[in-house]
Protein backbone atom coordinates (compact mmCIF):
# COMPACT_ATOMS: atom_id res chain seq x y z
CA UNK A 1 0.00 0.00 0.00
CA UNK A 2 1.43 2.93 -0.93
CA UNK A 3 0.72 6.94 -0.26
CA UNK A 4 -0.49 7.33 -3.29
CA UNK A 5 -3.27 5.01 -3.13
CA UNK A 6 -3.70 5.72 0.64
CA UNK A 7 -4.20 9.79 -0.57
CA UNK A 8 -6.64 8.87 -3.05
CA UNK A 9 -8.36 6.60 -1.53
CA UNK A 10 -9.31 9.22 1.47
CA UNK A 11 -10.34 11.59 -1.15
CA UNK A 12 -12.74 8.69 -2.68
CA UNK A 13 -14.15 8.39 0.85
CA UNK A 14 -14.46 11.74 1.85
CA UNK A 15 -15.88 12.97 -1.69
CA UNK A 16 -18.59 10.48 -1.51
CA UNK A 17 -19.16 10.55 2.34
CA UNK A 18 -19.57 14.65 1.89
CA UNK A 19 -22.09 13.57 -1.04
CA UNK A 20 -24.35 12.53 1.53
CA UNK A 21 -23.96 14.83 4.10
CA UNK A 22 -23.55 18.32 2.63
CA UNK A 23 -26.86 20.19 2.77
CA UNK A 24 -27.17 21.91 -0.49
CA UNK A 25 -27.91 19.51 -3.40
CA UNK A 26 -25.40 21.52 -5.63
CA UNK A 27 -22.50 21.09 -3.14
CA UNK A 28 -23.81 17.16 -3.06
CA UNK A 29 -23.36 16.95 -6.82
CA UNK A 30 -19.57 18.73 -6.70
CA UNK A 31 -18.22 16.62 -3.48
CA UNK A 32 -19.77 13.31 -5.87
CA UNK A 33 -17.11 14.64 -8.55
CA UNK A 34 -14.89 14.79 -6.09
CA UNK A 35 -15.31 11.33 -5.35
CA UNK A 36 -15.73 9.96 -8.71
CA UNK A 37 -12.27 11.19 -9.77
CA UNK A 38 -10.89 9.95 -6.75
CA UNK A 39 -11.95 6.34 -8.21
CA UNK A 40 -10.79 7.52 -11.73
CA UNK A 41 -7.65 8.21 -10.30
CA UNK A 42 -7.71 4.54 -7.92
CA UNK A 43 -7.87 2.65 -11.78
CA UNK A 44 -4.74 5.21 -13.15
CA UNK A 45 -2.58 3.79 -9.90
CA UNK A 46 -3.59 0.01 -11.19
CA UNK A 47 -2.35 1.21 -15.00
CA UNK A 48 -5.96 0.74 -16.44
CA UNK A 49 -6.02 4.38 -18.94
CA UNK A 50 -9.22 3.70 -20.83
CA UNK A 51 -11.00 2.71 -17.99
CA UNK A 52 -9.63 5.65 -16.05
CA UNK A 53 -10.39 8.19 -18.73
CA UNK A 54 -13.76 6.75 -19.42
CA UNK A 55 -14.42 6.96 -16.33
CA UNK A 56 -14.05 11.14 -16.36
CA UNK A 57 -15.65 11.73 -19.23
CA UNK A 58 -17.99 10.18 -18.56
CA UNK A 59 -19.12 10.86 -15.03
CA UNK A 60 -17.85 14.45 -14.79
CA UNK A 61 -18.37 15.36 -17.90
CA UNK A 62 -21.58 13.85 -18.75
CA UNK A 63 -23.23 12.23 -15.43
CA UNK A 64 -22.50 15.43 -12.91
CA UNK A 65 -23.10 17.86 -15.33
CA UNK A 66 -26.90 15.86 -16.70
CA UNK A 67 -27.36 15.96 -13.03
CA UNK A 68 -26.60 19.43 -12.26
CA UNK A 69 -29.05 20.19 -15.07
CA UNK A 70 -31.93 18.34 -13.41
CA UNK A 71 -31.42 20.13 -9.94
CA UNK A 72 -31.18 23.53 -11.41
CA UNK A 73 -34.48 22.79 -13.72
CA UNK A 74 -36.36 21.27 -11.03
CA UNK A 75 -35.78 23.02 -7.39
CA UNK A 76 -34.21 26.19 -5.80
CA UNK A 77 -31.07 25.78 -4.80
CA UNK A 78 -31.91 26.53 -1.56
CA UNK A 79 -30.50 24.06 0.96
CA UNK A 80 -33.36 22.07 2.71
CA UNK A 81 -35.30 22.53 5.88
CA UNK A 82 -35.79 18.82 7.04
CA UNK A 83 -32.98 17.28 9.66
CA UNK A 84 -29.92 15.79 7.93
CA UNK A 85 -30.42 12.68 9.78
CA UNK A 86 -33.90 10.50 8.62
CA UNK A 87 -35.56 8.73 10.58
CA UNK A 88 -35.12 5.51 9.42
CA UNK A 89 -31.08 6.06 9.83
CA UNK A 90 -30.73 3.35 12.15
CA UNK A 91 -31.90 0.75 9.53
CA UNK A 92 -30.04 2.76 6.70
CA UNK A 93 -27.37 1.86 8.26
CA UNK A 94 -27.38 -1.87 9.55
CA UNK A 95 -28.26 -2.88 6.30
CA UNK A 96 -25.12 -1.28 4.04
CA UNK A 97 -22.52 -2.64 7.36
CA UNK A 98 -24.65 -5.73 6.45
CA UNK A 99 -23.66 -5.33 2.50
CA UNK A 100 -20.13 -4.52 3.17
CA UNK A 101 -19.55 -7.51 5.60
CA UNK A 102 -20.80 -9.70 2.95
CA UNK A 103 -19.25 -8.19 0.23
CA UNK A 104 -15.96 -8.04 2.54
CA UNK A 105 -16.05 -11.59 3.79
CA UNK A 106 -16.74 -12.78 -0.15
CA UNK A 107 -13.93 -10.95 -1.28
CA UNK A 108 -11.53 -11.98 1.19
CA UNK A 109 -12.32 -15.93 1.27
CA UNK A 110 -11.37 -15.71 -2.58
CA UNK A 111 -8.66 -13.48 -2.20
CA UNK A 112 -6.11 -16.35 -1.62
CA UNK A 113 -6.21 -18.43 -4.45
CA UNK A 114 -6.13 -14.60 -6.91
CA UNK A 115 -2.78 -12.96 -5.38
CA UNK A 116 -0.95 -15.14 -7.71
CA UNK A 117 -1.56 -14.33 -11.34
CA UNK A 118 0.44 -12.28 -12.59
CA UNK A 119 -0.92 -8.40 -13.19
CA UNK A 120 -2.34 -8.42 -17.23
CA UNK A 121 -0.99 -5.51 -19.75
CA UNK A 122 -4.24 -4.25 -21.51
CA UNK A 123 -3.73 -1.76 -23.58
CA UNK A 124 -6.30 0.26 -25.14
CA UNK A 125 -5.97 -1.35 -28.75
CA UNK A 126 -6.41 -4.73 -27.27
CA UNK A 127 -9.89 -2.95 -25.94
CA UNK A 128 -10.45 -1.43 -28.99
CA UNK A 129 -9.71 -4.82 -30.40
CA UNK A 130 -12.14 -7.19 -28.09
CA UNK A 131 -14.64 -4.53 -28.74
CA UNK A 132 -15.08 -4.55 -32.59
CA UNK A 133 -14.42 -8.76 -32.94
CA UNK A 134 -15.24 -10.39 -29.76
CA UNK A 135 -17.80 -8.05 -28.50
CA UNK A 136 -19.05 -6.62 -31.35
CA UNK A 137 -23.13 -7.90 -31.02
CA UNK A 138 -23.26 -6.31 -27.63
CA UNK A 139 -21.83 -3.46 -28.72
CA UNK A 140 -24.42 -2.97 -31.14
CA UNK A 141 -27.18 -3.94 -29.11
CA UNK A 142 -26.33 -1.28 -26.52
CA UNK A 143 -25.41 1.35 -29.46
CA UNK A 144 -29.00 0.32 -30.95
CA UNK A 145 -30.30 0.87 -26.70
CA UNK A 146 -28.96 4.28 -26.69
CA UNK A 147 -30.53 5.32 -30.12
CA UNK A 148 -33.55 4.42 -29.40
CA UNK A 149 -33.23 6.11 -25.76
CA UNK A 150 -32.17 9.64 -27.56
CA UNK A 151 -35.25 9.20 -30.00
CA UNK A 152 -37.53 8.63 -27.42
CA UNK A 153 -35.71 11.59 -25.35
CA UNK A 154 -36.53 13.72 -29.02
CA UNK A 155 -40.07 12.48 -29.13
CA UNK A 156 -41.07 13.46 -25.77
CA UNK A 157 -38.97 17.15 -26.47
CA UNK A 158 -41.05 17.80 -29.13
CA UNK A 159 -43.64 20.47 -29.19
CA UNK A 160 -47.15 19.14 -29.50
CA UNK A 161 -48.65 20.67 -32.68
CA UNK A 162 -51.97 19.24 -32.43
CA UNK A 163 -53.14 20.65 -28.88
CA UNK A 164 -51.54 24.44 -29.91
CA UNK A 165 -53.44 24.44 -32.80
CA UNK B 1 26.40 22.78 -34.12
CA UNK B 2 23.67 20.22 -36.86
CA UNK B 3 20.29 21.41 -37.40
CA UNK B 4 19.59 18.09 -35.51
CA UNK B 5 21.35 19.33 -32.28
CA UNK B 6 19.53 22.57 -32.60
CA UNK B 7 16.15 20.62 -32.60
CA UNK B 8 16.69 18.33 -29.79
CA UNK B 9 18.74 20.96 -27.78
CA UNK B 10 15.80 21.44 -25.07
CA UNK B 11 15.75 17.49 -24.58
CA UNK B 12 19.69 17.38 -24.86
CA UNK B 13 20.13 20.66 -21.97
CA UNK B 14 17.33 18.53 -19.85
CA UNK B 15 19.45 15.50 -19.65
CA UNK B 16 22.71 17.26 -19.25
CA UNK B 17 20.91 19.01 -16.46
CA UNK B 18 19.76 15.70 -15.02
CA UNK B 19 22.82 14.26 -14.99
CA UNK B 20 23.94 16.45 -12.01
CA UNK B 21 21.21 14.68 -9.88
CA UNK B 22 21.28 11.77 -7.82
CA UNK B 23 19.03 9.02 -9.46
CA UNK B 24 16.45 9.04 -6.53
CA UNK B 25 15.63 12.42 -7.47
CA UNK B 26 15.73 12.07 -11.15
CA UNK B 27 12.31 11.23 -11.89
CA UNK B 28 10.54 13.86 -9.94
CA UNK B 29 13.23 16.58 -11.73
CA UNK B 30 12.70 14.97 -14.76
CA UNK B 31 8.71 15.67 -14.60
CA UNK B 32 9.51 19.31 -13.28
CA UNK B 33 11.80 20.15 -16.10
CA UNK B 34 9.21 19.19 -18.48
CA UNK B 35 6.12 20.76 -17.02
CA UNK B 36 7.84 24.20 -15.70
CA UNK B 37 8.44 24.87 -19.56
CA UNK B 38 4.63 24.72 -20.34
CA UNK B 39 3.62 26.71 -17.50
CA UNK B 40 5.53 29.24 -18.64
CA UNK B 41 5.26 29.58 -22.58
CA UNK B 42 1.92 29.03 -22.77
CA UNK B 43 1.21 32.14 -20.29
CA UNK B 44 3.44 34.24 -22.31
CA UNK B 45 1.71 33.32 -25.85
CA UNK B 46 -1.55 34.28 -23.83
CA UNK B 47 0.44 37.54 -22.93
CA UNK B 48 1.69 37.97 -26.22
CA UNK B 49 -2.19 36.84 -28.35
CA UNK B 50 -3.89 39.65 -25.92
CA UNK B 51 -2.21 42.23 -27.77
CA UNK B 52 -2.17 40.78 -31.08
CA UNK B 53 -6.10 40.37 -31.27
CA UNK B 54 -6.57 43.66 -29.67
CA UNK B 55 -4.24 45.12 -32.54
CA UNK B 56 -6.19 42.90 -34.99
CA UNK B 57 -9.43 43.28 -33.81
CA UNK B 58 -8.32 46.99 -33.97
CA UNK B 59 -7.37 46.75 -37.35
CA UNK B 60 -10.27 44.62 -38.92
CA UNK B 61 -12.32 47.69 -36.94
CA UNK B 62 -10.66 50.57 -38.67
CA UNK B 63 -8.69 51.58 -35.20
CA UNK B 64 -5.42 51.23 -34.21
CA UNK B 65 -5.74 48.89 -31.04
CA UNK B 66 -3.44 48.98 -28.18
CA UNK B 67 -0.49 51.48 -28.78
CA UNK B 68 0.32 53.21 -25.71
CA UNK B 69 2.20 51.05 -23.48
CA UNK B 70 5.99 50.16 -24.75
CA UNK B 71 6.81 49.73 -27.84
CA UNK B 72 3.85 49.44 -30.50
CA UNK B 73 2.19 48.82 -27.40
CA UNK B 74 3.18 45.57 -26.66
CA UNK B 75 3.71 45.85 -23.01
CA UNK B 76 -0.05 46.29 -22.54
CA UNK B 77 -0.27 42.90 -20.42
CA UNK B 78 2.21 43.97 -18.12
CA UNK B 79 -0.26 46.76 -17.62
CA UNK B 80 -3.30 44.65 -17.88
CA UNK B 81 -1.81 42.25 -15.44
CA UNK B 82 -0.81 44.74 -12.94
CA UNK B 83 -3.93 46.48 -13.20
CA UNK B 84 -5.76 42.95 -12.35
CA UNK B 85 -3.27 42.18 -9.33
CA UNK B 86 -4.12 45.64 -7.81
CA UNK B 87 -7.84 45.22 -7.83
CA UNK B 88 -10.05 44.43 -5.73
CA UNK B 89 -11.00 41.38 -5.21
CA UNK B 90 -15.11 41.69 -4.84
CA UNK B 91 -17.27 38.82 -3.39
CA UNK B 92 -20.68 38.44 -3.59
CA UNK B 93 -22.17 38.77 -0.33
CA UNK B 94 -24.58 35.59 -1.26
CA UNK B 95 -22.47 33.94 -3.47
CA UNK B 96 -21.33 30.69 -2.25
CA UNK B 97 -17.65 31.38 -1.25
CA UNK B 98 -16.00 28.28 -1.57
CA UNK B 99 -17.37 27.11 -5.23
CA UNK B 100 -16.63 30.85 -5.96
CA UNK B 101 -13.16 30.91 -4.90
CA UNK B 102 -12.68 27.09 -6.26
CA UNK B 103 -14.16 27.58 -10.17
CA UNK B 104 -11.19 29.47 -11.91
CA UNK B 105 -8.76 27.57 -10.01
CA UNK B 106 -10.59 24.42 -11.71
CA UNK B 107 -10.55 25.90 -14.88
CA UNK B 108 -7.06 26.96 -15.20
CA UNK B 109 -5.78 23.46 -13.64
CA UNK B 110 -8.25 21.47 -16.27
CA UNK B 111 -6.57 23.88 -19.11
CA UNK B 112 -2.97 23.24 -18.23
CA UNK B 113 -3.61 19.54 -17.96
CA UNK B 114 -4.56 19.12 -21.61
CA UNK B 115 -0.96 20.28 -22.23
CA UNK B 116 0.55 16.74 -20.68
CA UNK B 117 -0.29 15.32 -24.02
CA UNK B 118 0.53 17.94 -26.51
CA UNK B 119 3.95 17.10 -28.66
CA UNK B 120 5.27 20.59 -29.00
CA UNK B 121 8.73 19.14 -30.68
CA UNK B 122 10.47 15.65 -31.67
CA UNK B 123 10.59 13.69 -28.20
CA UNK B 124 9.36 17.15 -26.74
CA UNK B 125 6.23 15.85 -24.77
CA UNK B 126 5.59 15.96 -21.11
CA UNK B 127 3.55 12.02 -20.80
CA UNK B 128 3.01 9.75 -23.79
CA UNK B 129 -0.12 8.35 -23.00
CA UNK B 130 -1.35 5.30 -24.56
CA UNK B 131 -4.87 6.63 -24.54
CA UNK B 132 -4.08 10.54 -24.88
CA UNK B 133 -6.12 11.68 -26.86
CA UNK B 134 -9.07 9.97 -24.60
CA UNK B 135 -6.70 11.91 -21.68
CA UNK B 136 -7.48 15.01 -23.80
CA UNK B 137 -10.94 15.42 -23.94
CA UNK B 138 -11.31 13.85 -20.00
CA UNK B 139 -9.92 16.92 -18.58
CA UNK B 140 -11.36 19.00 -21.62
CA UNK B 141 -14.90 17.93 -20.31
CA UNK B 142 -13.99 19.05 -16.78
CA UNK B 143 -13.57 22.46 -18.02
CA UNK B 144 -17.69 22.50 -18.14
CA UNK B 145 -17.46 21.68 -14.48
CA UNK B 146 -15.71 24.43 -14.06
CA UNK B 147 -17.91 26.91 -16.19
CA UNK B 148 -21.30 25.62 -14.43
CA UNK B 149 -19.32 26.42 -10.66
CA UNK B 150 -18.26 29.59 -11.27
CA UNK B 151 -21.88 30.41 -13.04
CA UNK B 152 -23.88 28.92 -10.52
CA UNK B 153 -21.93 29.80 -7.11
CA UNK B 154 -22.05 34.03 -7.93
CA UNK B 155 -26.04 34.27 -7.20
CA UNK B 156 -26.83 35.96 -10.25
CA UNK B 157 -29.12 35.30 -13.29
CA UNK B 158 -26.84 36.71 -15.75
CA UNK B 159 -24.17 33.85 -14.42
CA UNK B 160 -26.60 31.25 -14.06
CA UNK B 161 -27.95 31.74 -17.74
CA UNK B 162 -24.34 32.38 -18.93
CA UNK B 163 -23.04 29.26 -17.07
CA UNK B 164 -26.71 27.50 -18.57
CA UNK B 165 -25.46 28.64 -22.19
CA UNK B 166 -22.15 27.67 -21.95
CA UNK B 167 -22.70 24.07 -20.97
CA UNK B 168 -24.98 23.09 -23.16
CA UNK B 169 -23.07 24.64 -25.86
CA UNK B 170 -20.07 23.05 -25.16
CA UNK B 171 -21.94 19.34 -24.57
CA UNK B 172 -23.89 19.83 -28.09
CA UNK B 173 -19.95 20.69 -29.77
CA UNK B 174 -17.69 18.29 -27.93
CA UNK B 175 -19.89 15.51 -29.77
CA UNK B 176 -18.89 16.47 -33.39
CA UNK B 177 -14.92 17.53 -31.96
CA UNK B 178 -14.76 14.26 -30.50
CA UNK B 179 -16.56 12.35 -33.92
CA UNK B 180 -14.09 14.42 -36.28
CA UNK B 181 -10.91 13.59 -34.03
CA UNK B 182 -11.97 9.53 -34.03
CA UNK B 183 -11.81 9.10 -38.07
CA UNK B 184 -8.06 10.16 -37.34
CA UNK B 185 -8.01 7.75 -34.89
CA UNK B 186 -9.28 4.95 -36.97
CA UNK B 187 -7.31 5.96 -39.66
CA UNK B 188 -3.82 6.14 -37.58
CA UNK B 189 -5.27 2.97 -35.20
CA UNK B 190 -3.96 4.66 -31.97
CA UNK B 191 -4.64 6.96 -28.97
CA UNK B 192 -1.34 8.08 -28.77
CA UNK B 193 -0.90 11.13 -29.80
CA UNK B 194 2.71 10.79 -30.10
CA UNK B 195 2.12 7.82 -32.09
CA UNK B 196 -0.46 9.89 -34.72
CA UNK B 197 1.99 13.02 -35.66
CA UNK B 198 5.17 10.27 -36.34
CA UNK B 199 2.81 8.76 -38.60
CA UNK B 200 2.00 12.12 -40.41
CA UNK B 201 6.01 12.76 -40.43
CA UNK B 202 7.01 11.03 -43.67
CA UNK B 203 7.17 13.41 -47.79
CA UNK B 204 5.86 12.17 -50.61
CA UNK B 205 8.81 13.84 -52.47
CA UNK B 206 8.14 17.18 -50.65
CA UNK B 207 4.72 17.12 -49.66
CA UNK B 208 4.22 15.79 -46.06
CA UNK B 209 1.33 13.24 -45.06
CA UNK B 210 -0.12 15.26 -43.14
CA UNK B 211 -3.97 13.70 -42.04
CA UNK B 212 -5.43 17.34 -43.56
CA UNK B 213 -4.58 16.60 -47.16
CA UNK B 214 -7.14 14.04 -48.07
CA UNK B 215 -10.60 14.27 -48.12
CA UNK B 216 -12.03 12.75 -44.79
CA UNK B 217 -9.29 14.40 -43.02
CA UNK B 218 -10.03 17.85 -44.69
CA UNK B 219 -13.49 17.99 -43.90
CA UNK B 220 -12.40 16.28 -40.44
CA UNK B 221 -10.33 19.89 -39.67
CA UNK B 222 -13.08 21.61 -40.69
CA UNK B 223 -15.24 20.33 -38.33
CA UNK B 224 -12.43 20.08 -35.83
CA UNK B 225 -12.16 23.83 -35.95
CA UNK B 226 -16.16 24.84 -35.85
CA UNK B 227 -16.03 23.03 -33.14
CA UNK B 228 -13.35 23.83 -30.96
CA UNK B 229 -14.48 27.71 -31.62
CA UNK B 230 -17.33 26.55 -29.87
CA UNK B 231 -15.83 24.92 -26.92
CA UNK B 232 -13.51 27.80 -25.94
CA UNK B 233 -16.57 30.24 -26.69
CA UNK B 234 -15.07 32.19 -28.68
CA UNK B 235 -16.97 34.76 -31.69
CA UNK B 236 -19.34 33.89 -33.58
CA UNK B 237 -20.00 31.44 -31.00
CA UNK B 238 -19.86 33.35 -27.53
CA UNK B 239 -23.10 33.51 -26.30
CA UNK B 240 -22.05 32.60 -22.95
CA UNK B 241 -20.56 35.83 -22.43
CA UNK B 242 -22.49 37.66 -24.93
CA UNK B 243 -21.74 41.06 -24.05
CA UNK B 244 -25.02 42.99 -25.24
CA UNK B 245 -27.49 40.41 -23.69
CA UNK B 246 -25.94 38.81 -20.45
CA UNK B 247 -23.06 40.95 -20.36
CA UNK B 248 -19.91 38.71 -19.20
CA UNK B 249 -22.33 35.62 -18.95
CA UNK B 250 -20.51 33.21 -16.34
CA UNK B 251 -17.46 35.20 -14.84
CA UNK B 252 -19.74 38.55 -14.61
CA UNK B 253 -19.19 38.62 -10.67
CA UNK B 254 -15.71 38.00 -10.76
CA UNK B 255 -12.86 40.94 -10.60
CA UNK B 256 -9.42 41.29 -10.39
CA UNK B 257 -7.48 38.57 -10.61
CA UNK B 258 -9.70 35.67 -10.85
CA UNK B 259 -10.92 37.39 -13.74
CA UNK B 260 -8.08 37.30 -15.57
CA UNK B 261 -7.67 33.33 -14.28
CA UNK B 262 -10.84 33.35 -16.45
CA UNK B 263 -9.42 35.03 -19.21
CA UNK B 264 -6.15 32.83 -19.32
CA UNK B 265 -8.18 29.35 -18.73
CA UNK B 266 -10.12 30.38 -21.89
CA UNK B 267 -7.06 30.91 -23.71
CA UNK B 268 -5.42 28.61 -22.31
CA UNK B 269 -8.42 26.20 -23.61
CA UNK B 270 -7.95 27.96 -27.08
CA UNK B 271 -4.43 27.25 -27.49
CA UNK B 272 -4.77 23.26 -26.38
CA UNK B 273 -7.37 22.36 -28.62
CA UNK B 274 -5.88 24.15 -31.41
CA UNK B 275 -2.25 22.33 -30.63
CA UNK B 276 -4.77 18.96 -30.66
CA UNK B 277 -5.43 19.95 -34.53
CA UNK B 278 -2.50 20.50 -35.39
CA UNK B 279 -1.47 17.07 -33.84
CA UNK B 280 -4.54 15.31 -35.35
CA UNK B 281 -4.48 16.88 -38.79
CA UNK B 282 -1.70 19.52 -39.18
CA UNK B 283 1.08 17.14 -38.85
CA UNK B 284 2.15 18.07 -35.42
CA UNK B 285 5.70 19.51 -35.35
CA UNK B 286 6.16 18.00 -39.06
CA UNK B 287 7.37 21.00 -41.46
CA UNK B 288 5.20 21.17 -44.15
CA UNK B 289 7.80 20.77 -47.19
CA UNK B 290 10.54 18.31 -47.08
CA UNK B 291 13.16 20.72 -47.65
CA UNK B 292 12.30 22.77 -44.57
CA UNK B 293 13.09 19.84 -42.33
CA UNK B 294 16.20 21.62 -40.97
CA UNK B 295 14.30 24.12 -38.94
CA UNK B 296 13.75 22.93 -35.02
CA UNK B 297 10.44 21.17 -34.94
CA UNK B 298 9.13 23.02 -32.06
CA UNK B 299 9.26 26.45 -34.22
CA UNK B 300 6.66 24.45 -36.91
CA UNK B 301 4.33 23.51 -33.54
CA UNK B 302 4.15 27.40 -32.71
CA UNK B 303 4.37 28.22 -36.41
CA UNK B 304 1.48 26.79 -36.79
CA UNK B 305 -0.41 27.41 -33.31
CA UNK B 306 0.24 31.34 -34.23
CA UNK B 307 -1.61 30.76 -37.98
CA UNK B 308 -4.75 29.10 -35.90
CA UNK B 309 -4.68 32.03 -33.37
CA UNK B 310 -4.74 34.65 -36.52
CA UNK B 311 -7.41 32.29 -37.99
CA UNK B 312 -9.59 32.73 -34.43
CA UNK B 313 -9.02 36.77 -34.25
CA UNK B 314 -10.30 36.69 -38.28
CA UNK B 315 -13.32 35.10 -37.54
CA UNK B 316 -13.73 36.82 -34.28
CA UNK B 317 -13.79 40.22 -36.07
CA UNK B 318 -15.75 39.00 -39.03
CA UNK B 319 -18.51 37.02 -38.30
CA UNK B 320 -21.87 38.51 -36.19
CA UNK B 321 -22.87 36.06 -33.41
CA UNK B 322 -24.85 32.85 -33.77
CA UNK B 323 -28.52 32.98 -31.67
CA UNK B 324 -29.86 30.28 -29.33
CA UNK B 325 -31.58 28.12 -32.18
CA UNK B 326 -28.84 28.76 -35.39
CA UNK B 327 -26.11 27.97 -32.80
CA UNK B 328 -27.75 24.20 -32.31
CA UNK B 329 -29.28 23.75 -35.18
CA UNK B 330 -25.38 23.92 -36.74
CA UNK B 331 -24.22 21.57 -34.01
CA UNK B 332 -27.28 18.22 -34.12
CA UNK B 333 -28.52 19.24 -37.51
CA UNK B 334 -25.47 20.03 -39.78
CA UNK B 335 -22.15 18.77 -38.24
CA UNK B 336 -23.75 15.83 -36.37
CA UNK B 337 -24.42 14.15 -39.59
CA UNK B 338 -21.23 15.40 -41.29
CA UNK B 339 -19.48 14.17 -38.90
CA UNK B 340 -20.58 10.62 -38.83
CA UNK B 341 -20.75 10.83 -42.19
CA UNK B 342 -17.13 11.71 -42.30
CA UNK B 343 -16.15 8.10 -40.19
CA UNK B 344 -18.08 6.52 -42.95
CA UNK B 345 -16.04 8.15 -45.95
CA UNK B 346 -12.81 7.14 -43.79
CA UNK B 347 -14.03 3.64 -43.97
CA UNK B 348 -14.48 3.68 -47.75
CA UNK B 349 -11.34 5.44 -48.35
CA UNK B 350 -9.26 2.70 -45.94
CA UNK B 351 -11.26 -0.15 -47.90
CA UNK B 352 -10.70 0.91 -51.38
CA UNK B 353 -7.61 0.54 -53.47
CA UNK B 354 -5.60 4.15 -53.77
CA UNK B 355 -5.96 5.78 -56.73
CA UNK B 356 -7.48 9.14 -58.09
CA UNK B 357 -11.06 6.97 -57.99
CA UNK B 358 -10.90 6.82 -54.15
CA UNK B 359 -10.16 10.98 -54.35
CA UNK B 360 -13.27 11.15 -57.07
CA UNK B 361 -15.42 8.94 -54.48
CA UNK B 362 -14.73 10.01 -51.20
CA UNK B 363 -15.18 13.99 -52.13
CA UNK B 364 -18.37 12.81 -53.93
CA UNK B 365 -19.36 10.97 -50.70
CA UNK B 366 -18.88 14.32 -48.33
CA UNK B 367 -19.40 17.19 -51.13
CA UNK B 368 -22.93 15.95 -52.31
CA UNK B 369 -24.75 15.43 -48.87
CA UNK B 370 -23.12 18.02 -47.39
CA UNK B 371 -24.77 20.55 -49.95
CA UNK B 372 -28.07 18.81 -50.07
CA UNK B 373 -28.52 18.81 -45.79
CA UNK B 374 -27.51 23.04 -46.38
CA UNK B 375 -30.29 23.27 -48.83
CA UNK B 376 -32.80 21.04 -46.81
CA UNK B 377 -32.01 23.21 -44.03
CA UNK B 378 -32.25 26.30 -45.72
CA UNK B 379 -36.16 25.49 -46.42
CA UNK B 380 -39.10 27.39 -45.28
CA UNK B 381 -36.04 30.06 -44.40
CA UNK B 382 -36.41 33.91 -45.39
CA UNK B 383 -32.87 34.25 -46.28
CA UNK B 384 -31.55 37.70 -47.97
CA UNK B 385 -29.25 40.26 -47.87
CA UNK B 386 -29.94 42.70 -44.90
CA UNK B 387 -29.11 46.41 -44.88
CA UNK B 388 -28.83 48.26 -42.07
CA UNK B 389 -31.00 51.66 -42.51
CA UNK B 390 -28.87 54.07 -40.20
CA UNK B 391 -25.56 52.31 -40.27
CA UNK B 392 -24.65 53.24 -43.57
Amino acid sequence: MNVFFLILAALTIVGTAAAMALRSAIHCILALTIGLVGLAALYLLLGAQFVGFTQILVYVGAVAILAVFAIMMTQGASAPTQPILSSSWLTGVSVAVAIFAVLAWAIHSTASTQTSLPQPEVSVNQIGAALMHQFVLPLEIMGLLLTAALIGAVILAMPEKKETL
Amino acid sequence: MTPDTIDQIFVISKHWLLGYLPSSLQPVASAILSVVPVLLVFPLLFAITTVLERKGLGRIQNRYGPNRVGPFGFSQPIADGIKSLTKEDVIPRNADQIVHFLAPLLLVLAAFLAYAVLPIGRNMVITNLNAGVLFFFAIGSMVELAVFMAGWSSRSKYSLLGAMRAVAQMISYEIPLVLASIVIIMMSGSLSTVDIVNLQSGYTSIWPHWFVFTPWGFAGFLLFMVAATAESNRSPFDLPEGESEIIAGYYIEYSGFKFALFFLGEYLGMFATSGLAITLFLGGWSAPFSFLTWIPSYFWFFAKLLVLIAVFIWVRGTFPRLRMDQLMNLAWKFMLPMSLLNIFTAGVWHFMPAGIVRWLVCIALLVAPCFLLSRVLKQGKKLQIRTYRFAE
